[in-house]
């Protein structure tokens, strides 16, 4: 069974990766390094900071897409990366995600992978 | 399997509703251990149970009806997942991971062994996973592990049937989409954080009966019942830590007081006018019992804390001989535990009792800021009576307006109305 963790971030949060207690690279290369020696790594992406992103909607189905620059103004918070886990049940995954350094000062949210 | 010798001489409907009421969350509990599968565990339980109803009647009851419906349940749990190809390809899935566990021979072993292991820890500890939402812990604990019915829960719980109904699916595809597993966690920190919930939602229940300020007396009373029987059912499973048997205890010494709660007209009577020799004794023996084991141990937390206060309460004879000064010392420690503005109130209260009524007054109102408390309707009920027993009968007749403004329930109104009559006072402005 598949989850993935999304490692969220929050534009409002100003410690986001400021402050001595904010998780540095090393510590995500260790965890991801802890993942892959148990064999439960499935795949995951890091992604760049949210306001390099470029957003696109559609008002319905036929609507012209509007193409704005950065995230969608209205959310304050942000994926910042995935990881997706290759493990039994939501308890394992949370064990994970527990250790997981994005969950210090941000947020993880796990969910499974539909199966489709 | 306690009622092996008893249930001889009963007619088997008697027998299999009592085995319904007693063995049906064990019997599902079993099943969704041995199938991981909470929707094929409950119909094969229903299907066992309507097929001892059609056998037990003409064939008698069997020497063991657990073990008898245990066994058919899982026939027609095997079944099913014959005919149906989803279920297979899921149980083959589970084949896969767990191996030995659903090996067919265990089986027999297991009913020639002749004790069933009863796997209700696991339904009790599932059903309050953090990831399931604290209303629905309540609900699922109701429906998997006190066996009562939609109807029934939908009716305690005050909610509409379909309500309660679109919560139950909504939790079990949230248990199975996640696949939040059912069982007892392993590792011994994990099943340390998880009971805490466990209680919790056993004393919500409680709470939801006793507190009940509308509904039917009767289902509302089926809902303290079936929060004792839980915390009953987790102190037997669980009786290495000091909470559940703290937990149980308070449920029962709070309830051993119900029969002098309420007057004849159905008014709540206030614990210096009850009449004590109405509490029920079998309970507060059984209660206090309870506590002294768990106070003795060093992970006494808030259930036990509050039980000892309970303790207190029934251990005196008269309310004036109630030992004040010790209740207050346990709030303090309950507080020490963590903020709560409805215990910084009891604990005013209490003050008011052990020293002077001026010095919990003056500890209520430092209170009065508080968004919670001020929205409560015993905080101003404390304050009215302090109010009163200080000389102040027109600020106690403000605060006794205040209360009625905000109570909920008819009868606690009514008793409220009669204090203001009391003090002279027209009750309706």
């Amino acid at each position: 069974m598949k989850y993935v963790l999304l490692l969220m971030g929050n534009l409002a949060d100003d410690r986001c990766g400021e402050t001595d207690d904010a998780p540095g690279p090393e510590e995500f290369m260790a965890f991801d390094a802890a993942l892959e020696k148990a064999g439960v790594l499935a795949g995951g992406f890091a992604l760049t900071d949210p306001e390099e992103g470029t957003s696109l909607t559609k008002a319905d189905r036929d609507a012209e897409p509007v193409i704005t620059a950065g995230p969608y103004a209205e959310s304050r918070e942000f994926v910042g990366g995935t990881i997706v886990l290759e493990v039994d049940t939501l308890d394992e995954a949370l064990v994970w995600a527990a250790k997981c350094p994005g969950a210090i000062g941000g947020r993880i949210e796990v969910r499974p992978l539909l199966d489709l | 399997m306690t009622h092996r010798a008893a249930h001889e001489d009963l007619p088997a409907d008697d027998v299999l509703a009592r085995v319904h009421r007693e063995e049906h969350s064990r019997l599902l509990a079993t099943l969704v251990r041995r199938f991981g599968d909470l929707d094929l565990a409950e119909d094969a339980a229903q299907e066992a149970m309507e097929s001892a109803l059609r056998t037990w009647p003409q064939q008698g009851v069997p020497q063991r009806p657990l073990a008898w419906l245990t066994t058919v349940a899982k026939r027609s749990a095997l079944d099913r997942v014959r005919r149906d190809a989803t279920a297979a390809r899921r149980l083959a899935e589970l084949h896969l991971r767990e191996g030995a566990t659903v090996a067919p021979s265990a089986d027999a072993e297991a009913l020639v062994a002749g004790d069933l292991p009863d796997d209700r820890l696991a339904m009790l500890l599932g059903c309050c996973h953090p990831a399931i939402a604290p209303v629905d812990r309540i609900t699922l604990m109701l429906r998997f592990v006190a066996s009562l019915s939609t109807a029934e829960i939908a009716q305690s719980l005050l909610v509409p049937v379909p309500t309660l109904q679109a919560r139950i699916t909504r939790a079990k595809k949230r248990i199975a989409t996640n696949r939040i597993p059912l069982t007892v966690p392993t590792d011994p920190a994990e099943r340390a954080r998880r009971l805490p919930l466990v209680l919790t939602a056993i004393s919500l229940i409680f709470t939801e009966g006793y507190a009940a300020t509308s509904g039917d007396t009767a289902i509302r009373r089926e809902l303290t019942d079936e929060a004792i029987r839980l915390a009953r059912i987790t102190h037997r499973l669980a009786p290495g830590p000091a909470e559940p048997g703290g937990l149980l205890s308070l449920l029962l010494l709070t309830d051993a007081r119900s029969p002098a709660r309420e007057d004849a007209e159905g008014i709540p009577v206030p614990l210096e006018e009850q009449d004590r020799s109405r509490w029920d004794a079998t309970l507060i023996e059984e209660g206090l019992e309870l506590v002294r084991e768990a106070a003795g141990r060093p992970d006494a937390d808030r259930f036990t804390i509050q039980a000892s206060i309970a303790a207190l309460h029934a251990e005196a004879p008269r309310f004036a001989d109630t030992d004040w000064a010790q209740i207050v010392v346990l709030y303090d420690l309950l507080l020490s535990r963590g903020e709560d503005p409805v215990v910084r109130m009891n604990r005013a209260i209490a003050v008011g009792r052990a020293q002077h009524p001026a010095d919990g007054l003056a500890l209520l109102e430092a209170l009065a800021g508080d968004p919670e408390l001020m929205h409560h309707h015993p905080f101003h009920i404390a304050l009215a009576l302090f109010q009163d027993e200080t000389g102040n009968p027109e600020e106690a007749a403000a605060s006794w307006r205040r209360a009625l403004e905000l109570a909920g329930g008819a009868a606690e109104r009514q008793f409220i109305e009669r204090r203001l009559r009391s003090l002279g006072e027209a009750p309706t402005a």
